[in-house]
């Protein structure tokens, strides 16, 4: 098949950041089974070294409409989900945002005490560790995260999200527990749009 | 019980092509017995049907007798562990007759 | 039919296969228990550990009847198939970078003894300096032993690629194992869509199993198994060039058969993939670069932007390695005036890539002289993105205007 991409990005991508253990880049592949199921083609890689937890890790999704042949990092990102809420401290996540694009952030700070860059335009924030303690006694934040997401962007719907999830491995306590984050990410998010200057 | 040999693999039969996996099918007629200087003599009324000999044997050659333990001569390569083992000292090794 | 131009398969398809979401090592235990193998054998190994772990979970989850063996080490588990093959046992194992070294010995061995084994190389790249991350270099340290080696671009092929590649290794005329090789992370970290095929149609494109019809370990059969050989006295010499003789008649053949057994898959279960050799865009191409594996997929793209931008350029990919699809390549070179040529791994004794030393002997029997180049990148884990691509198309584009370098352009040598 000749897939010619035509004028204009018909592809969105996604950058997910993270420790190891925090479950950024099993993230990654549940957001992309959820797109599958709304008919969409996803490709997730991750980035991976030497695991361990604590460590940063990055995951990258692609999504579109057609097939995505390119398996590479993703270098400008239009939206980034940081599942851990200290990262942004050592790690550069922003690198490469695409102007006016998304941030999705695990955090328990109101708007103006989160380190934002200028090509940012629209952000969620989700007191993801707080909900996660509460739900599963563990700070795994990442299927809040993808509730938070889909509250963020819209790219995906909550209803795929948990389509995805009950056809995946999860079974009884941990579907329920996975399902009732998902639920609470999308709706304890709260959506923000930044007013930027046009830069002279 | 005595094993009873199969016939050998015949490749033509069985219409593999000679250049595959690589494999013998004719049995070599040269036999260990056929290069022994030495030969095992066993003394019967020393004998005491112990069998050490028969387990240190490299080649598996003794044989059970009714009152003794001989060696089969086609397989027997000389090698003297037998006449060294023998706790009876039984065995002596003698040179291969001429 | 040398190359494929990827076209929908016309034919019917079967029954609708499922579609999931999976991850390339997954796809390739998927593909695996498909095949029906009777014995595995594994030991895990970065990046192709969850590969040998889904393979488990499906024998542990009843999902597949195969035995399984736990082997203390990689060496031990090739030398463990070799038995259960003499035996009559379809058999599977996969590995990458040391483990593939810790197995050299019986991996020279199986291809000398003709037994059908399927192994998957997660590739990756050379242990040192210390790297976990993909690469093409351990595949391509091993490319002459004499085994089929196949390289996948997309999670889908290598599923599908993994249950041909039993049907290639056990066709009489190839008897020879097959790597099917699929990046380290790229591919088998990497979660895509793919379409699995259904058992019974799988049953019915592999036919009858006969794994041990020209040599076996069978009380029945009496034979002796790889007796000494060779040597400069008597029949020797004359019965070693035999038998090697024989493996490169095998591996010639297994051009025509990874052909059939691909076009039979295509008519099976409508997907269709090029065999030895595919071309992309090479239509009124002036010049070519060439890929291996899944860098290929960001290529593609580039070569589309490339063309938006009035550059004829195309791409040439090659997925039938071992052997070198020389007749193939001739065909595609044909039409070009130049070449770059992209590896992911690096040969050391001729200063460039692997892929591009073995390129210039074909571009030798090309019968007149194009320039060419060797692009080296991607290595342990390192991207080559769309941009390094379009400089791959730059200055491929120079070679027919300018000298050609005669030192390999390493790509990520600043990114």
């Amino acid at each position: 098949m000749e897939s010619r991409r035509t004028g204009g990005d018909v592809m969105y991508e996604v950058r997910f950041h993270g420790r190891g253990g925090q479950g950024a880049v099993t993230a990654a592949a549940m957001l992309a089974a959820a797109l599958l199921e709304e008919g969409k083609y996803a490709v997730s890689i991750p980035s991976f070294g030497f695991e361990r937890r604590g460590a940063p890790v990055v995951s990258f999704l692609r999504c579109s409409d057609r097939e995505i042949r390119q398996l590479t990092n993703i270098y400008t990102p239009d939206c980034l989900i940081c599942v851990d809420p200290t990262l942004a401290r050592s790690v550069d996540i922003f690198s490469g945002l695409k102007p006016g694009g998304t941030l999705v952030q695990a955090t328990n700070k109101p708007l103006a005490e989160v380190a934002l860059s200028p090509n940012v335009a629209t952000v969620g924030l989700c007191d993801a560790i707080g909900i996660a303690l509460d739900i599963f006694r563990k700070p795994i934040t990442n299927t809040l995260m993808l509730g938070a997401f889909a509250r963020t962007t819209g790219v995906v719907s909550l209803e795929a999200l948990k389509r995805s999830l009950e056809d995946s491995d999860f079974r009884d306590a941990g579907l329920k527990q996975n399902l009732l984050a998902l639920e609470r990410g999308y709706h304890e998010t709260t959506v923000h749009t930044i007013e930027r200057r046009v830069a002279a | 019980m005595r094993h009873t040999a199969y016939p050998m693999f015949n490749l033509k039969q069985a219409d593999v092509p000679d250049d595959l996996s690589p494999v013998a099918t004719e049995m070599s007629p040269m036999l260990p017995g056929d290069w022994r200087s030495m030969r095992p003599v066993v003394n019967r009324d020393k004998c005491v049907k112990c069998a050490v000999c028969w387990l240190y044997c490299p080649v598996q050659c003794v044989e059970e007798k009714p009152a003794w333990f001989d060696f089969n001569l086609k397989t027997c390569k000389g090698c003297g562990i037998c006449a060294n083992e023998c706790p009876q000292r039984a065995i002596t090794m003698v040179p291969e007759a001429a | 039919m040398t190359t494929a131009t990827l076209e929908a398969a016309q034919q019917t398809k079967p029954a609708k296969q499922k579609v999931m979401l999976v991850e390339g090592n997954e796809a390739a235990a998927l593909g695996v228990a498909l095949a029906r193998p009777d014995m595995v054998a594994v030991y895990p190994i970065t990046p192709q550990s969850s590969l040998v772990e889904h393979v488990a979970k499906l024998i542990a989850d009843g999902k597949m009847d195969a035995d399984i063996v736990d082997a203390e080490g990689e060496h031990s588990v090739l030398s463990v198939l070799q038995g259960g093959a003499l035996a009559g046992a379809r058999t599977y194992t996969a590995t990458c970078g040391p483990g593939l070294a810790f197995m050299f010995e019986p991996y020279f061995r199986t291809s000398g003894m003709r037994l059908p084994i399927v192994m998957s190389i997660v590739t990756r790249d050379g242990i040192t300096p210390q790297s976990v991350w993909g690469g093409h270099q351990d595949a391509m340290t091993v490319r002459e032993v004499g085994w089929v080696q196949v390289y996948c671009e997309t999670v889908q092929e290598v599923l599908d690629t993994t249950i041909m590649a039993f049907k290639i290794a056990e066709h009489h005329d190839v008897m020879l194992p097959v790597n099917v090789c699929l990046d380290g992370n790229y591919l088998s970290y990497g979660t895509s869509r793919v379409e699995l095929p259904n058992q019974e149609d799988v049953d019915a494109f592999m036919g009858v199993k006969d794994v041990n019809w020209h040599v076996a370990l069978d009380p029945l059969r009496p034979m002796a198994v790889d007796p000494l050989t060779g040597g400069s006295g008597g029949k020797g010499p004359s019965t070693f060039v035999r038998y090697r003789k024989g493996q490169c008649r095998g591996m010639q053949n297994s051009l025509r058969v990874i052909e059939e057994v691909h076009a039979e898959w295509a008519q099976r279960f409508g997907r269709s993939f090029a065999p030895l050799v595919e071309e992309y865009r090479m239509d009124g191409a002036d010049y070519a670069i060439m890929t291996l594996g899944s860098m290929t997929g960001a290529a593609k793209d580039a070569i589309d932007e490339a063309r938006d931008a009035g550059k004829n350029v195309g791409l040439i990919k090659i997925k039938t390695f071992s052997p070198f699809p020389v007749e193939a390549l001739l065909k595609s070179f044909a039409k070009i005036q130049a070449l770059g040529v992209v590896d992911r791994s690096v040969g050391f004794r001729w200063n460039c890539g692997p892929m591009y030393q073995e390129t210039m002997g074909v571009l030798y029997r090309l019968g007149r002289h194009i320039p060419s180049m060797s692009f080296i990148g991607g290595l342990a884990g390192a991207d080559i993105t769309v941009g390094h691509f379009h400089r791959v198309i730059e200055a491929t584009e120079q070679l027919m205007s300018g000298p050609a370098p005669t030192e390999p352009v390493w790509l990520n040598e600043k990114d």
